[in-house]
C-alpha cells in the first residue's frame, strides 16, 4: 500500500500508513480505511474526523489495490471528484480495482460510509439505489444546512435521537437525489431514509432542500443498515474551532458499534 | 556552435514581418539579429517574442519593481522564483504568489478564471508546498450589462470548477464593480502553500548532462502566443483571441499535485518550474538560466496531444497542467513510476549542458540555437515616461449636504454593487475542503486557516481600491498595502508578506505609466512602515480595450500568521459588548463610496493613509485581541464606520444601540467618511479598553453597545433600523443581478 498523504514531508499527518493498532491504543477500536481514488479531495478532511472519534488515524487505501487491510471494520469513501466526475460523477471510480473488494466486503456484512462523492459513487456501483443528478441550481452549493436524523439506532446514527436535527456543510454539484416513486416509496416503507435536509427547527420545507432532491432526502441506508451514503460532510463539523461538532455523533455512532462489535 | 546544423533561418523580409506581428518592435528585433549574428528561425523568432513580452520580461515594470522592499528576516524567498516564501514558525514556510488571468477571463470568462488558478497552483506546489488556500480579486464592470453578468457568471464558475476540484479551499477574495472595467475584467488569483521551511524547491538547473524531464499533460495547440496576447491592448475583435485561450483540467491537476509533492518527499529534484505563460520556452530557458546552464531539448520526446506539431507550436504552446524538472542522474525510474502511478505522462526530453546555449532539436532537425546569457541581460529593460496623475483638490464635506438621511443612505449602501453581500460568489466555492478552514469567507476581515497537525493558522486577504488609486495613485497605493495589513491585524494575527498584482492600462501612457509609478511608491512606503515585505509578485499591463483603460488596481495580497488558531476572531457581533472605534475620524468624504452612490458624484481626494498612526493602531488592536476581551473587530473601509457597525451586526444578527457623533462633523460625514487606520472593536470592558488605549496615546471612543440577537441598529436620537430590512438590501443585490430572484 502506498499511502498518498503525508508524501509532502511535512509532520506525520492523521490516516498515513498505520493499519494495525497502534502501540498504547485500544484493542477495540475502529479499522476504518479511506478508499482514495486518483480526484478524491477529502480524505484528509475524513480521516480527521475518524481519529477524533476513534482515537487513531485509519488507513489510506489507494484505488489501485485490490484487497482491504485485514481487520479492516469500516471502508470509507471520500468526498472529491474521483476521475474528475468525467462520464458521471463516481461512474469511473465505481469500476476501479478496489470496489470489487468493497462490494464483497459490503456483502459479507461489512460497514461503509459514503460521503459526496462517494455516495455517488455507492449508487454509480449500485450498492445504493438512486442517483445523484446536477443540483436543481445548476450552480455548485457550498453552505451550511440542516439534517434531520430519519433513522436513529443504526450504527450510523446511533448517537442521536430520532429527529434530531444537526448542522452539517454542504459542497457539491450533483448532489440532487432522484430515484423513482417506487424506490422512494421503498425506501421511506423500510425506513431507509437515514437523513433529510431540513431547516433548523426540523421542517423539511422546500426552501431547505437547497439541491432539490426527492422529498429532501439527503443520505440513505441499505437494507442492512450497515452502508449509508449522504451527500454532506458530517466531517467537517467535528471541531469546536471549526464552526462546531455537529457532525461528531456519526463517528462516535460507528466507534460504538463497531469497536464493540467487529463485523 | 554545438549544434551539428544551424537553424534554418526565415527570409529576411518575413522575419522582420512576423516580428512585429509577435509584438517586437524594430529596435528589439535589431537586438535579436546582433545576438544571433543572422536571422532567426521561425522557431527562435516565437522564443524571443515571448521572452521579451510585457507579460514574460516586466519590461516596462521591472524599473520600478525593484522600489519596493522584500527582506525582513522571515523572508526565505523573495520576488524572482514561482513564488515567495515566508517563515511562519514551527519550521513552516507559506509559499505564495497572486497572478492574473484578465486578458483570457475576458474571452472566454470560465476557461479564463479556470486556467488562472490552476496557473497559481501550479507557481506554488513547484516549490514543493502543498496548497492549502486559494483567494481572489476580481473587477468587473457595470453591473447593468448584460456582458457583465455573463462574465461574472462565468469567472466564479470558472474559479470555483476549478478550485473545487483540485480541493483547495476558495477562503477569500474581494469584487468591485465599475464601468471602466467594462471591456477589461480583472481575475488575480492566489494561492497559499504550506511546506517545511528547510525543504523549497527552485528553478535553479545545474549539473551538466542531468536529464530534463516532462511531466504532466500532453501538448496542444492551445494557447499559443498567449503571453503576447496578454501583452496588447484589446481591440473590437477580441473574440477571435479565443484560440489563444487555454483549456484547463482541475483533475489532472489533483493528480500533479500529489504526484510532484510525492517526488518532492524523496531527494531526486534537481530543479523544477511549472510551464505557464510561454509553456515548454519560459521554463526551459528560465530553469537553464538561472543555473548558468546550457539546455538541449528533443522535440520528438514531447508527449503531445495532436499530430503534425511544429517546433514552433510545441514551444510556444501553452497547454495547461504541464511541469519541467531536472533530475538527478539515475533518478528518471523511481521519478517515472510516480507519475505513472498517478496516470500522468512523463518524458525525458533533454540533457543539461555546460554550453550556455539552448539548442531544440525536432525531427532530426535543429530548429533554434539560442545563447542564453544575452537573452535575458539583452532584453528590453524600459524607463518610460511617466505623467503624475494630477493632485484633486480635497473635498470639503460641507459642500456636499446630506440628500437622503442616514437611515436610508445606510439601507442603500449595504446594497449596492460594491458593498453588498458576496454570498452568492462564495456560496459556489467550496471553502471547507481540507478541513482547516476556521473562519470562512465573510466571517472575518481575512480569511483563517489552520495548518493541519499545527495550532497555528494563516491569515489571509486581498485588497485594493481602485477609485483611490485614480484618484492619487500614491496614496491609493499606500492604502492597498495598508487595508490588507489591516484586514490581517483585525482577526488577531500578524501581518508577515504580501504578493502583489499590479493590474494597469497601456504603460507607453506616460499617464499610465505615472499611475503605476505612483502606486508603487505609496506601496513601497507602505511596506516599509508595516514591515509588511512584498515576496512575490505579477504585473497585467495593456489593461484597455477600444484605447480605454481601467483604474489602476495593485492587487494586494497579504498572508499573516497567528500562533493559536482559536485566539483569532471574527467580526460577528455579540450580544452585550460595548463598540469602541480606534482610530481617528475627520469625516473624510472624497472618493467615498457615500459620496459616489449617495450624492453620485466621484471626486475628490482620496483619504489620506498616516503610516504611523496605522502602525499605532493596529498594533494596539493586534495586541488588545491577543489579550483576550475582544469578542469581535472590523476594520472599517469601504462605506464608512455605519457601514462597518451594519457588516458586523448583520453577521452576527446581533443589533446595536449608537451614541451620537461627536460635535464639529456632520452626521453624514462622521457615519459614512472613509478616514483610514480605524477599527470598531466589541469588548468586553469598554472602559479598560479606552485606558489602555489613552496610555499607548491611541484614539478611541465608545460608539455604542450590541443589543440582543435579532432586533435593530439604533441609530442617536433613537431611529432604528431593523437589521432584516438590511439584510434583505444587503443579500438581495447579487442574487437578483444573477438569477432574477
Amino acid at each position: 500500500m502506498r499511502a498518498p498523504a503525508g508524501s509532502d514531508g511535512l509532520p506525520a499527518r492523521p490516516g498515513a500508513r498505520h493499519l494495525s493498532p497502534a502501540p498504547g491504543s485500544k484493542e477495540a477500536s475502529l479499522n476504518a480505511a479511506i478508499i482514495v481514488f486518483p480526484g478524491t479531495n477529502r480524505e484528509r478532511d475524513m480521516a480527521i474526523a475518524l481519529e477524533r472519534a476513534a482515537g487513531r488515524p485509519p488507513a489510506l487505501l489507494f484505488h489501485r489495490e485490490t484487497e482491504l487491510p485485514r481487520g479492516t471494520d469500516l471502508v470509507v469513501l471520500a468526498g472529491g471528484f474521483s476521475y474528475g466526475d468525467y462520464l458521471r460523477c463516481g461512474a469511473i471510480a465505481a469500476h476501479s480495482p478496489i470496489m470489487r473488494a468493497v462490494r464483497e466486503f459490503a456483502a459479507r456484512g461489512g460497514h461503509v460510509l459514503g460521503v459526496c462523492n462517494g455516495f455517488q459513487i455507492l449508487c454509480e456501483a449500485q450498492m445504493l439505489p438512486g442517483a445523484l443528478l446536477r443540483n436543481a441550481s445548476l450552480r455548485f452549493l457550498s453552505m451550511d444546512c440542516h439534517l434531520r436524523v430519519e433513522r436513529a439506532g443504526t450504527p450510523f446514527t446511533g448517537r442521536w435521537q430520532q429527529g434530531a436535527v444537526f448542522r452539517s456543510v454542504m459542497a457539491h454539484g450533483d448532489g440532487n437525489y432522484f430515484a423513482d416513486a417506487a424506490t422512494l416509496d421503498r425506501l421511506e416503507g423500510e425506513g431507509l431514509v437515514a437523513f433529510r435536509y431540513c431547516d433548523a427547527r426540523g421542517e423539511a420545507t422546500a426552501e431547505a432542500n437547497l439541491n432539490g432532491s426527492a422529498r429532501n432526502i439527503a443520505g440513505i441506508l441499505s437494507p442492512n443498515l450497515r452502508v449509508l451514503g449522504l451527500m454532506p460532510h458530517p466531517e467537517n463539523y467535528v471541531d469546536p474551532l471549526l464552526g462546531g461538532t455537529d457532525g461528531l455523533p456519526l463517528f462516535e455512532s460507528l466507534v460504538d458499534a463497531l469497536a464493540a462489535a467487529p463485523a | 556552435m554545438t549544434a551539428d546544423s544551424a537553424p534554418q533561418p526565415l527570409p529576411a523580409g518575413r522575419a522582420r514581418q512576423l516580428a512585429a506581428e509577435f509584438g517586437l518592435t524594430p529596435e528589439e528585433y535589431g537586438r535579436v539579429l546582433a545576438i544571433l549574428g543572422r536571422v532567426p528561425s521561425l522557431t527562435e523568432l516565437g522564443v524571443f517574442s515571448v521572452m521579451w513580452s510585457e507579460h514574460c520580461s516586466y519590461k516596462s515594470s521591472k524599473v520600478w519593481l525593484r522600489e519596493l522592499p522584500t527582506r525582513a528576516p522571515w523572508v526565505i524567498q523573495g520576488p524572482g522564483e514561482n513564488a515567495g516564501v515566508i517563515a511562519i514558525g514551527d519550521g513552516l514556510a507559506a509559499v505564495f504568489k497572486m497572478e492574473s488571468h484578465n486578458h483570457p477571463s475576458f474571452i472566454e470568462p470560465y476557461q479564463g478564471a479556470a486556467t488562472g488558478v490552476g496557473g497559481i497552483l501550479r507557481d506554488v506546489f513547484t516549490m514543493g508546498a502543498r496548497p492549502v488556500a486559494n483567494l481572489n480579486a476580481l473587477r468587473f464592470g457595470d453591473p447593468k450589462l448584460p456582458l457583465t453578468r455573463r462574465i461574472l457568471d462565468g469567472v466564479v464558475r470558472g474559479i470555483g470548477g476549478y478550485g473545487n476540484c483540485v480541493g483547495v479551499p476558495t477562503v477569500g477574495g474581494e469584487v468591485n464593480f465599475h464601468p471602466a472595467y467594462n471591456g477589461n475584467p480583472l481575475v488575480n488569483a492566489m494561492t497559499v502553500g504550506i511546506a517545511r521551511a528547510d525543504r523549497i524547491f527552485t528553478a535553479r538547473a545545474t549539473g551538466v548532462g542531468n536529464p530534463v524531464v516532462y511531466v504532466g499533460s500532453r501538448t496542444g495547440r492551445d494557447g499559443i502566443h498567449g503571453a503576447t496576447m496578454a501583452s496588447a491592448e484589446f481591440s473590437a475583435d477580441a473574440e477571435e483571441k479565443r484560440p489563444t485561450v487555454q483549456i484547463g483540467d482541475p483533475f489532472t491537476e489533483k493528480l500533479l499535485i500529489e504526484a510532484c509533492l510525492e517526488l518532492m518527499a524523496t531527494d531526486a529534484i534537481v530543479a523544477i518550474q511549472d510551464m505557464g505563460a510561454a509553456g515548454l520556452t519560459s521554463s526551459s530557458v528560465e530553469m537553464a538560466g538561472k543555473g548558468g546552464m546550457g539546455i538541449e531539448l528533443d522535440l520528438d520526446a514531447v508527449p503531445q496531444r495532436e499530430e503534425g506539431m511544429s517546433a514552433y507550436e510545441m514551444m510556444l504552446s501553452e497547454s495547461q497542467e504541464r511541469m519541467l524538472m531536472i533530475l538527478k542522474p539515475g533518478r528518471e525510474a523511481e521519478a517515472e513510476a510516480i507519475f505513472r502511478k498517478w496516470e500522468l505522462d512523463f518524458a525525458v526530453i533533454g540533457r543539461l549542458t555546460d554550453t550556455g546555449r539552448i539548442v531544440i532539436r525536432h525531427k532530426g532537425a535543429v530548429e533554434a540555437d539560442i545563447p542564453l546569457a544575452p537573452l535575458e541581460s539583452e532584453a528590453p529593460l524600459y524607463r518610460r515616461p511617466t505623467a503624475e496623475t494630477p493632485k484633486p483638490p480635497p473635498l470639503d464635506p460641507a459642500s456636499v449636504p446630506d440628500p437622503v438621511g442616514i437611515e436610508e443612505a445606510l439601507r442603500r449602501l449595504v446594497g449596492s454593487p460594491d458593498l453588498c453581500s458576496r454570498r452568492w460568489i462564495w456560496d459556489q466555492y467550496d471553502s471547507t475542503v481540507g478541513g482547516q478552514t476556521v473562519r470562512r469567507p465573510g466571517a472575518a476581515d481575512a480569511a483563517i486557516v489552520r495548518i493541519e497537525g499545527h495550532r497555528r493558522a494563516l491569515a489571509l486577504t486581498t485588497d485594493c481600491t481602485p477609485r483611490y488609486c485614480a484618484a492619487d495613485p500614491e496614496e491609493g497605493g499606500k492604502q492597498a498595502v495598508a487595508e490588507a495589513w489591516r484586514n490581517i491585524t483585525a482577526t488577531g494575527a500578524t501581518p508577515l508578506a504580501i504578493t502583489d498584482n499590479m493590474n494597469f492600462g497601456n504603460p507607453e501612457k506616460p499617464e499610465i505609466m505615472g499611475q503605476f509609478a505612483g502606486c508603487i511608491r505609496g506601496m513601497a512606503a507602505a511596506c516599509r512602515a508595516l514591515d509588511f515585505p512584498v515576496v512575490s509578485g505579477n504585473v497585467s499591463l495593456y489593461n484597455e480595450t477600444e484605447g480605454r483603460a481601467i483604474l489602476p488596481t495593485p492587487a494586494i495580497g497579504g498572508v499573516g500568521v497567528i500562533e493559536d488558531a482559536a485566539r483569532a476572531i471574527g467580526l460577528a457581533l455579540v450580544p452585550g459588548c460595548e463598540l469602541v472605534l480606534v482610530g481617528a475620524t475627520r469625516g473624510h468624504l472624497g472618493q467615498s463610496l457615500w459620496l459616489r452612490e449617495i450624492a453620485g458624484r466621484e471626486e475628490g481626494a482620496p483619504p489620506p493613509v498616516d503610516l504611523a498612526a496605522e502602525r499605532r493602531n493596529g498594533d494596539f488592536v493586534r495586541a488588545r485581541i491577543l489579550a483576550g476581551g475582544v469578542r469581535a473587530c472590523h476594520d472599517v473601509s469601504d462605506g464608512g464606520l455605519l457601514v462597518a457597525i451594519a457588516e458586523m451586526a448583520l453577521a452576527g444578527d446581533v443589533g446595536a444601540t449608537l451614541e451620537p457623533p461627536p460635535a464639529g462633523i456632520p452626521a453624514h460625514a462622521f457615519w459614512f467618511g472613509e478616514d483610514q487606520g480605524r477599527y470598531v472593536l466589541a469588548v468586553e470592558d469598554g472602559a479598560a479598553l479606552l485606558a489602555a488605549a489613552a496610555a499607548a496615546g491611541v484614539p478611541a471612543a465608545r460608539i455604542g453597545r450590541a443589543g440582543a440577537p435579532g432586533g435593530a441598529l439604533v441609530l442617536p436620537g433613537g431611529r432604528s433600523i431593523s437589521l432584516a430590512g438590511l439584510r434583505e438590501a444587503h443579500e438581495g443585490f447579487l442574487p437578483a443581478l444573477m438569477e432574477g430572484r
